[in-house]
């Protein structure tokens, strides 16, 4: 018995080992994107946390959480209800097929059911990017938990939950997500993400798992336990700090697959069926053949903030690499 | 399997059983989870349809014998294994009473073709580009266009597949705009068939491979800085060996071993990925069936693609798997010192 885990540990190794090295080579690679130049890296007391792409990427973030926030208050989200505004009308400064020129009551334009599309943005935003945080946290915290405990306590539970994010790593979330939806009908967004979360659990437990186990035979690991300290002591103070960027890195890709897989499922006409959200109005543009129409704004403009919002990610995640991992920062 | 340990093999396998069998549970539960059972709606929608198809009463009454639907839950679950197990899926509701198996079989050789084409292509354009970002010997403009390009990395292949779709099909009218094949166009071994797969197949493909090489090139490249630094390239490099030799046989060959594993945490995504692209160019694949059963509220066709997905992606992972040992040798060792 003690033979086939040894081996079953050894062999799940090299992916082990992998999941690790791909985000690193990932911010290795864009390092070079990077506009900083390497000046000022010699200050003994810059701090990581500052670093141009973690900053872009979060001021990019942020701006479209409070374009959310803020847009509610200022513009009027009565106008994301079918036949509120004209029918597809262009953004403003341009002229649809039939030469009507955009108005600034409508300045993104409107759709071909009459919603505003500035509107839709505004509304839409935020429940996709809540839909990924909500994933993401729930997966975060199980996994983080699952992690520690495969790490520390090992032997079968170590086993059972190692295979067992194996395999959950194998299956892809949308196509089980596609059964669920079609049988129960539509989703609120809480549930939704809730259903996501289920399969955003696995990487972290993986990392963590790995970083655990190379942290327990660690020096300082070691001091603590010989000081007597409690095993959440040397979980929470001791492992804790050194996580955190990983903790964060995950955090931001899990977001990011999340998101992916929401706006997956929306474009299949499955998800909130109720509440805008960006993969929703893109379902309805590709359903009233918005692109054969020439009606662009209306799939254009949410695929483009979708695509921002992906590229912050990235930046986030790069950014988030260098912190923990000082040799890329040289790059 | 030569000098893979059998403990090793053994391993990947018991994954990959409890991978397909975990996901066919969950495929089995979920409904039955559901106020309203789906498989009671199919028989009743079938029943509908069937009123237009000859003998469908008694059809209908050897699938509720065959789906147990009198039995305990039990026993449902174990004939549902067993008709699993054999790619039974029971009949589609929407083109009652086409097999959910046959429908698939048509829908399935697109998909897996477009996958493979896209696959390949998208590895070797990102590890050759991975690659040259390390060279030294790479022109310096090349240097700047390839990490700009990694910005497509962060998109996901359906809105890549968007902006192709209006560029090249809406505003060029260079390429067809959905399809796998002309409307006009006979299917089979003609020429005039071929190009018309290759012209619809081109849109689908790029939105893939445009937004899914960086990956490997991100990967290439770290693994060519490491290689970079070895003694033997130095050596060879000493040795007065052409740059071009010592790029292709000593850098290249060692670096690109570990993006094979790395293959095996991507397949899922990469699946999920086409089958949304599928959708939304309507290419005549998995991911339209599985689109259309949506619409339809097809159960049983929705059910059978996700499971037959499924299970390609999990034999898949188990391929490379298989794969990653027989090409790196100390895998096989570290692996043999244990057993």
């Amino acid at each position: 018995m003690a033979d086939t885990t040894q081996s079953s540990t050894q062999a799940g190794q090299p992916q082990a080992t992998q999941s690790q090295l791909v985000p690193t080579t990932d911010s290795e690679a864009a390092g070079v994107v990077d506009t900083s130049t390497a000046s000022g890296r010699f200050n003994r007391f810059d701090n990581p946390w500052l670093n141009p792409k973690l900053i872009w990427g979060m001021g990019i973030l942020i701006f479209i959480v409070l374009m959310g926030l803020l847009g509610q208050w200022i513009w009027n989200t009565e106008l994301v209800f079918t036949g509120s505004t004209p029918l597809r009308l262009p953004p403003l400064g341009f002229e649809n097929l039939r030469g009507t020129p955009g108005v600034s009551e409508f300045p993104l334009g409107t759709d071909g059911a009459g919603r505003d599309l500035l509107a839709l943005l505004i509304v839409g935003t935020p429940n996709t990017l809540m839909i990924g945080a909500i994933a993401s946290l729930i997966g975060m915290s199980t996994g983080i938990f699952l992690g520690f405990t495969a790490g520390f306590v090992g032997g079968r539970v170590d086993d059972i939950i190692r295979i067992l994010s194996d395999v959950m790593i194998t299956i892809p979330p949308l196509l089980i997500l596609v059964v669920f939806q079609s049988a129960f009908g539509d989703v609120s967004l809480i549930m939704m993400a809730v259903l996501i979360a289920g399969f955003m659990w696995q990487s972290p437990t993986r990392l963590i798992r790995a970083q655990v186990l190379s942290m327990r035979e660690s020096g300082y690991v070691k001091m603590a336990q010989l000081s007597g300290a409690s095993t959440m002591h040397i979980m929470f103070r001791e492992m804790m700090p050194n996580l955190i960027p990983y903790l964060f890195g995950s955090f931001i890709a899990n977001v990011t697959t999340a998101i992916v897989t929401a706006v997956g499922m929306e474009v299949l006409g499955l998800g909130p069926q109720r509440v805008p959200t960006l993969g929703r109005v893109i379902y309805d543009a590709i359903n009233s053949g918005a692109l054969i129409q020439n009606l662009w704004w209306w799939w254009g403009l949410p695929t483009a903030l979708l695509a921002i919002m992906f590229i912050a990610l990235l930046l986030v995640n790069l950014g988030l690499d260098e912190v923990s991992n000082p040799r890329l920062r040289k790059m | 399997m030569g000098g893979i340990p059998s403990s090793y093999i053994v391993n990947r396998l018991i994954t990959l059983v409890l991978t397909v069998w975990i996901a066919a549970t969950l495929i089995w539960i979920i409904p039955r989870l559901s106020p309203v059972d789906p498989a009671e709606v199919m028989l009743g929608r079938m029943a509908a349809g069937g009123a237009f198809v000859e003998g469908s009463d008694l059809i209908l009454e050897q699938l509720r014998e065959r789906f147990g639907l009198n039995e305990p839950r039990w026993v449902q679950y174990l004939l549902y294994l067993r008709s699993i197990i054999t790619f039974d899926f029971g009949l589609s509701a929407a083109s009652f009473p086409t097999p959910v198996s046959s429908l698939i079989a048509q829908a399935l050789p697109w998909t897996i073709g477009l996958m493979l084409l896209s696959v390949i292509i998208t590895f070797i354009i990102g590890n050759a580009l991975g690659a040259f970002m390390v060279w030294e010997r790479t022109p310096r403009v090349w240097k700047v266009v390839i990490p700009s390009l990694m910005i497509f990395t962060a998109i996901p292949p359906i809105l890549s597949g968007l902006l192709l779709m209006y560029v090249f099909a809406v505003q060029l009218r260079a390429l067809p705009l959905t399809g796998a094949y002309g409307l006009t166009v006979e299917p089979g071994w003609t020429m005039e068939f071929a190009l018309s797969v290759v012209e619809h197949g081109t849109l689908p493909a790029l939105s893939i491979i445009l937004v899914t090489f960086g990956f490997w090139t991100l990967g290439m490249r770290g693994l060519m800085i490491t290689v970079q630094g070895e003694d033997y390239v130095n050596l060879a490099k000493a040795k007065g060996l052409k740059p071009r030799y010592i790029l292709y046989k000593y850098m290249v060959r060692n670096a690109i071993l570990p993006q094979v594993t790395a293959f095996a945490l991507k397949i899922g995504l990469l699946v999920s990925g086409q089958i949304l692209v599928e959708r939304i160019f309507s290419y005549n694949g998995m991911g339209k069936l599985l689109y259309d059963a949506i619409l339809d509220q097809d159960f049983a066709v929705i059910q059978g693609v996700s499971f037959i997905i499924i299970l390609m992606t999990a034999i898949s992972v188990f391929i490379v798997d298989l794969i990653y040992p027989l090409i790196d040798p100390r895998i096989r060792q570290a692996t043999e010192r244990t057993a």
